[in-house]
Order: structure tokens, then C-alpha cells, then sequence
């Protein structure tokens, strides 16, 4: 492995073949008419993309018009690795069975957690997979574990019924999934909640989480939240970082 | 010819099972009317526009009603006697009462016969009128031609119905039969219509009557270039079923989303309300010539895709006998199922096929609606593109009707202009490549498949003989479809259902089923 050439981490850029080929693939649709003139306006667009020796692979006809492209390109860009900060839940994630344990040692009462997909979004995937029973791909949902009262309330729940679903049920947590995120429709519903629970001067008692494929921690804690959950999080990611936060938080 | 050796009295004590399930819900139904309901009536006496705070004509017209405590007579009565009393027409009275110039429930009764007359006249013209559509659609198809089964069905969903136009067109060039125009999130739950050609949006464009006109228009215009009569397909669901199916029928739409089980248990819609729609939404449905498309393929997104398979075919059978009674034909029952099961599964691909393949043998004529992986999609779009290739290899194997495409960008956003065409591509690369697949294979006999799918149809028999036996309100109350649980006097839209009084009648119901009703 001697021969191979180390990666220069201050200066990276993308890998093909070879180190610092800067290959990249992508595709696109221009609304322009399908023809040789259409290829080289893909090609020029990505030149000012910043990629060196484009090549349209191939180009089609969709209709009305409009051309999509595969092309290739050398990025020319590089970015400084060693420079990188990405805010991220920083715990180390707990087994179900550490939680329940984890529970048991330190809250010693059960811990309540209200979740709900909210405003007019109607996808419960996130939510389900979350909180239900049966969970996502081998991951238990929070019904599941031993010391959580899990309430997945649905689809559509307005802000205002989701804050006094919480009241009643005094949760601990509220977990907000949020997946239709068209025109960043998710981002005034998720505010709103924050200052729901402000006016309602509950904030401070709870933990609250929001998740979804387009949220991320660092939008989350932008918005007031304590966390964000993005694609690729199990219920226990969600569990750990609650009953870690309560414990720390002194709402135990 | 079977493939599978299902056991034929288990299809039928199946059947037998969900015919009594529906005849109790239908004895529930023929005794209540809605909200919903009552506007489509006013809608089909040629009801229409909105006030000058922009609320819909029919919900001005019905809140009138119910203001006076008639709603239990109907539409109607109501429209009928101010008719006879006024001289004006619906459309004349529905706007006085807007402006505040009449009270329908106030003025002197009229004899009821004569009432009857007013009304009966003006609902055979609609009643003619949407037939006109039914026999346009069919002369379209006979001359145009359409696209050979499955079906190519792609969805748009800009927000904007003039870029979903250009969309549209783009489908259809690019090979697609049908075109479903999704509905803004949160449509379902608005008791009423919005009004006239909408560009704001989320996630999908406002059904309205307009938009319908305007994409019609648009996919006339691209089936007569391409030569292939293009379906247009929304969605009557939610809390305006009826009023959507009238809308449909008038703009000739050719597919509806229609399934009340789908509302009570993913849209949270009270049970009594949304099955009492769902009747005379079927009923308007049928008669237009619309196929119906049924939603069991949403219980594999909250339960599991193997061990739940039963309910769905539980569902399919319950969801026969509803359109029967509502006089649908089999040839328009689009029954639902999904390609839903965890990818990583052994031999996955067998179940998958094995469940199509009985859906098809259970329902040989109706054009089942097959919905992609939507579930297990992640983000990685060229493994996605694999799976929906999986899930067309077993549409054109199984001899499935329409098939939604799936989308290789499905859990990222809604489709781009190119996503579309991919999966167009993919379909029809695999439709053509293995066409008659279907015929050539037999399966092994006592092997995985047929084991599987007589497994399914058996635990079907045994969940519709219980559901049978309680009572179908009983079993969504204990959560056995979809996983999810309702109450019957719970969710969204309860308050917008009363009881038939003595002098109700709806006209359309009889002309609609030819007196059977």
C-alpha cells in the first residue's frame, strides 16, 4: 500500500478512479429543446459549475420541449477536511435494553412521550417507525420499551391539540416528524410549536424533538428544539438522547 | 388458469362473509345522509360559484339548512320547494340565499309531488350530461386507442395546475396512460371545494372543478398527438367524497381514489361520516364510467408487508362488495396492493409474487391498481430504480392493470421532470420484455409461491368470517387494519351526519342505478 498516494485531507475533492480525478457524475433537465445545441449548453452550464472537461454520456428528449442529461465533469474545487464542524447529537447511543436499565437507575418512574406527525403533513413513516411497536428494520419502536408510555398521536395533529395532549398526559417529551417539506412548508409549523409551549411556559419541561428526512440537529436547535433526527435514525437514537437530556436537565 | 390451486370454497365463504359485513354497513348507510352528501345534490342541481367571502355556493346553500334544522330532508326537498315557491332556479336560489334574501327553510311548503317533479327534471339533464361523458370517453378510446395494460400511471404535483400541465404532457409523450393530479396536503381534511383554477399548493394542486376542466383539456389535446387516450385520475377521498365524484363525473375524469376505509384509518375521518359518503360517491362513480381505485395498499406502509398480506385481501373482498352495492362493475373495481416487503427478505420476490398473482386470480376482472415500494425506499436512487424494476418484472408477470410507477427518488421529493421519465422507461423496457412471462410459467406446485398465497387467502377467510360475525365499526375499533385503531364516534367530520328524515329523497340515487335503490 506504500505506492498508493495519501489523500491530501486540507485539500479533497472527489474520487473516480483516481486520487484527485475530481470525477464526478450528475444529472439534470435544461428547458431547452433536445439537439446537438442543448448538449452544449449542459456543457457549458457545467463548466460554471466548476467542472473541468464536461462530457454529456447522454441526452433525451422528455417532451414539451425539454432536455435531460448524464453528464460527467473534474470538479476543480477542493475543501479542507481537517477544518470541518457539524453539530450533532453527541451522546453515545444506548441498546433498548440500556435504556430501560438506564430508566430504571436514574428516573425511576416512567418516562412519557407524546409524538405526532403535525400540521397538514400526512406521512406517518417517520413517525411509526419511531414510535410504534414493531419499529424499523429490527429497530423496537418506543412502545416497545419497558419504562416509556409512548402516545403516537397521527397524522395532522394540529400544534395546538398536540400541546394539550401533552399537558394532560404531563409528557416528558414531545417528538414533532415533519416530512413534507415542499416550499419549507415545515418550518412555520415547526416554530409555531415552539412558541406554543413557550406561551403555555412549558418549554423548559420538556424535551422536545423534531425528525424527518429533511431535518437535521442543526436546524432543529436554529428552530428552539433540543434535537433533530435526520434519515437513518432508530427509536433508540430518540430514546437515548430523551432520557439523557432529562437526567441532565434535572426533569427526572 | 390458476397458478396457485387456491381452494375455491375459501374464496367463496370469503365473499359470502364480506357481503354480510356490507349489508349491515349499507343498512347504516341507507338510513343517514351527510353534509357532503346533501351539497353534491345541490352541486348535481347545477349548484356552483362562491360567495363574496369566497366559501363554496353548496356549503352557503346546506349551512342554511342546517341553521333551520333540515338537513335530515335533504337537499333536495329544500332546493325543490323553494323551486316551487320562487320560480327560480337552483343556481338563482342558492345566491339569494348567499345574499341573505331568503331563508330555504322558512318558506311555505309545497306539495311534495310537485317538489319531486321540479327536482327530477333538472337532475335528468345531469344524469344525461354525464353520460354524454361515459359515451365520449368510450367513442375517445375507440378512436384514439389507449395503452395496453398495466397501465402507465405517473403523478404530478407541482401545487401549480399549470405546471402540472406541462407535466402532464410531458407524461403522456414520454408513454404514460394515466395521469393522477395529487392533492394539496390537507385537502382531505377541508369540508368543502375550494373554487376556480389554483397555483398554491403543497405537495399537490387543490382538486377543484376547474382544475379538472383545465387538465382534461390539456390531456385531450396530448392523447389526440400521441394517439392514446390519456386517463385522468384524483382523488375522492376525505371529508367531500361525494362532491368530488359529482365533479369528476361532470369534467369526465376517469379514475378516483375512493375508499372510505382509507380515511377512517390514515386521515383520522369518522367512520359513520366517511362510509355513508363513500356510498353515493360509488354511486356517482359507477354511473360515470369512473374507475375506482382502493387504498389497502397504505396498511403495508404502517403494518407489516408479509404478516399483514391477509388484511389487504380481507379489505378487497369488503371493498367488492361495497361497489356492488353502490353499482359499480367489476371492470371498474380497481382494487389496491403494494410491493411492500422488506427488501432484504429471502426470497421476497416470490412473496410479492405470489400475492399479485392471487390478487388476480380472487378479482380476474377488475383492473387492480398495484402500488410501488414506497416504504423501504432510502435515498439511494439506483438502488430504488432496482426495486421498482422488481415490482414491474411482477405487475407484467401477474397481469396487473395499472401500475404506479415508482419513483427512483421516492422519500426525497416529489418526482422531477426526469424522475418521471426514468421510471416511464423502466416500465416500459420490462412491460415489453417480458410480456407474456405470465403465460409461460407455471408454479411449482406445493412450492413457496402457492404455499404462500393459500396461507393468505386462508387467514383472509378467517378475518372476514370474524369481522362478519362482529361487525365491521367493532374491528376497526380494535385496530386490525393498517394496525390502526378508531372509535366510531371518533374522528373528523361526525358532526355532518343526520338521520333521513320523512320527507327525504335523493333524485340521483334512483336515476343513477336504474331503480334499483
Amino acid at each position: 500500500m506504500e505506492n498508493v498516494q495519501k489523500a491530501d485531507l486540507t485539500r479533497v475533492k472527489p474520487y473516480g478512479d483516481t486520487l484527485n480525478d475530481g470525477m464526478v457524475q450528475l444529472s439534470f433537465t435544461l428547458p431547452v429543446p433536445f439537439g446537438e445545441e442543448a448538449s452544449e449548453a449542459a456543457r457549458q452550464l457545467a463548466k460554471k459549475m466548476g467542472f473541468e472537461e464536461p462530457q454529456v454520456v447522454y441526452s433525451k428528449d422528455l417532451g414539451v420541449g425539454y432536455t435531460y442529461f448524464i453528464l460527467y465533469g473534474k470538479s476543480v474545487h477542493t475543501v479542507d477536511y481537517t477544518k470541518i464542524e457539524v453539530p450533532k447529537v453527541d451522546i453515545v447511543v444506548m441498546s433498548m435494553e440500556e435504556v430501560e436499565e438506564y430508566i430504571k437507575e436514574n428516573i425511576k418512574r416512567d418516562v412519557v412521550i407524546v409524538g405526532a406527525c403535525t400540521g397538514t403533513d400526512a406521512h406517518t413513516v417517520g413517525i411509526d417507525a419511531i414510535m410504534n411497536m414493531k419499529g424499523y428494520a429490527g429497530h423496537f419502536g418506543l412502545e416497545r420499551y419497558e419504562g416509556i408510555e409512548a402516545y403516537n398521536l397521527g397524522s395532522q395533529v394540529l400544534n395546538e391539540e398536540l400541546v394539550a395532549k401533552a399537558i394532560e398526559l404531563n409528557a416528558d417529551a414531545i417528538l414533532v416528524s415533519q416530512v413534507v417539506t415542499q416550499k419549507d412548508v415545515h418550518i412555520p409549523n415547526l416554530s409555531e410549536l415552539v412558541e406554543l409551549l413557550e406561551a403555555e411556559g412549558i418549554r423548559d419541561e420538556i424535551v422536545l424533538v423534531c425528525g424527518g428526512p429533511r431535518i437535521s440537529h442543526e436546524l432543529a436547535q436554529e428552530l428552539g428544539y433540543d434535537a433533530g433526527f435526520g434519515a437513518g435514525s432508530f427509536a433508540e437514537d430518540v430514546a437515548t438522547f430523551v432520557v439523557t437530556e432529562m437526567v441532565k436537565r434535572d426533569l427526572v | 388458469m390458476s397458478k396457485l390451486n387456491l381452494d375455491q370454497k375459501l374464496i367463496d365463504s370469503s365473499r359470502n362473509a364480506a357481503q354480510t359485513i356490507a349489508e349491515d354497513i349499507q343498512n347504516f348507510i341507507d338510513k343517514h345522509t351527510t353534509t357532503t352528501t346533501e351539497r353534491t345534490v345541490a352541486r348535481l342541481l347545477g349548484i356552483d360559484g362562491v360567495d363574496e367571502i369566497d366559501k363554496p355556493l353548496p356549503n352557503v346553500l346546506i349551512d342554511n339548512i342546517i341553521e333551520g334544522g333540515g338537513l335530515e330532508q335533504g337537499a333536495a326537498y329544500w332546493i325543490g320547494n323553494a323551486m316551487v315557491h320562487t320560480g327560480d332556479s337552483p343556481q338563482v336560489i342558492a345566491e339569494k340565499v348567499a345574499r341573505g334574501e331568503i331563508d330555504i327553510t322558512r318558506l311555505p311548503a309545497g306539495n311534495i309531488e310537485e317538489i319531486e317533479e321540479k327536482i327530477n327534471e333538472i337532475a335528468k339533464e345531469t344524469v344525461d350530461k354525464i353520460q354524454a361523458n361515459k359515451n365520449k370517453r368510450d367513442e375517445l378510446i375507440n378512436t384514439l386507442g389507449e395503452g395496453k395494460q398495466p397501465y402507465i400511471y405517473v403523478i404530478v404535483a407541482t401545487g401549480n395546475i399549470y405546471e402540472d400541465i406541462v407535466q402532464a404532457q410531458a407524461a403522456a409523450r414520454q408513454g404514460a396512460d394515466v395521469i393522477a393530479v395529487i392533492r394539496t396536503t390537507g385537502q382531505s381534511l377541508l369540508d368543502y371545494v375550494p373554487y376556480g383554477a389554483t397555483t398554491e399548493g403543497f405537495g399537490g394542486t387543490y382538486a377543484t372543478q376547474e382544475n379538472f376542466k383545465l387538465m382534461r383539456a390539456a390531456l385531450d389535446e396530448v392523447g389526440e398527438e400521441v394517439g392514446r387516450y390519456i386517463r385522468l385520475c384524483n382523488y375522492c377521498s376525505g371529508l367531500c367524497m361525494p362532491e368530488i365524484a359529482a365533479m369528476g363525473a361532470l369534467e369526465r375524469l376517469d379514475m378516483m381514489l375512493n375508499d372510505a376505509l382509507y380515511g377512517i384509518l390514515f386521515r383520522d375521518i369518522n367512520m359513520q361520516r366517511t362510509l355513508v359518503d363513500q356510498y353515493f360517491s360509488r354511486v356517482i362513480n359507477g354511473f360515470a364510467g369512473i374507475i375506482i381505485n382502493t387504498g389497502e395498499d397504505n396498511y403495508l406502509t404502517t403494518d407489516d408487508a408479509v404478516e399483514a398480506a391477509h388484511t389487504v385481501l380481507a379489505s378487497q373482498f369488503i371493498n367488492e362488495q361495497f361497489a356492488l352495492k353502490a353499482g359499480i362493475p367489476e371492470e371498474q373495481m380497481g382494487l389496491g396492493h403494494a410491493f411492500e416487503m422488506d427488501p432484504s427478505l429471502e426470497n421476497g420476490f416470490l412473496y410479492e409474487l405470489a400475492q399479485a398473482q392471487m390478487a388476480r386470480e380472487i378479482f380476474p376482472n377488475a383492473p387492480l391498481k398495484y402500488m410501488p415500494p414506497t416504504k423501504f425506499m432510502t435515498g439511494n436512487i439506483f438502488k430504488g430504480h432496482i426495486q421498482n424494476a422488481l415490482f414491474n418484472l411482477v405487475a407484467v408477470t401477474t397481469g396487473q392493470s395499472i401500475q404506479l410507477l415508482g419513483m427512483l427518488t421516492e422519500a426525497i421529493h416529489t418526482p422531477h421532470l426526469q424522475d418521471r421519465y426514468l421510471s416511464i422507461e423502466n416500465a416500459q423496457y420490462i412491460f415489453n420484455n417480458a410480456r407474456d412471462l405470465g403465460e409461460e410459467i407455471t408454479f411449482k406446485e406445493d412450492g413457496i409461491m402457492q404455499k404462500r398465497a393459500q396461507k393468505v387467502l386462508e387467514d383472509a377467510e378467517k378475518l372476514l368470517n370474524q369481522i362478519a360475525d362482529e361487525g365491521l365499526f367493532q374491528t376497526i375499533e380494535q385496530g386490525k387494519f393498517g394496525g390502526v385503531k378508531r372509535q366510531r364516534t371518533g374522528g373528523k367530520g361526525l358532526d355532518g351526519v343526520a338521520q333521513k328524515g320523512q320527507n327525504y329523497f335523493n333524485p340521483f340515487i334512483p336515476l343513477m342505478l336504474g331503480g334499483t335503490r
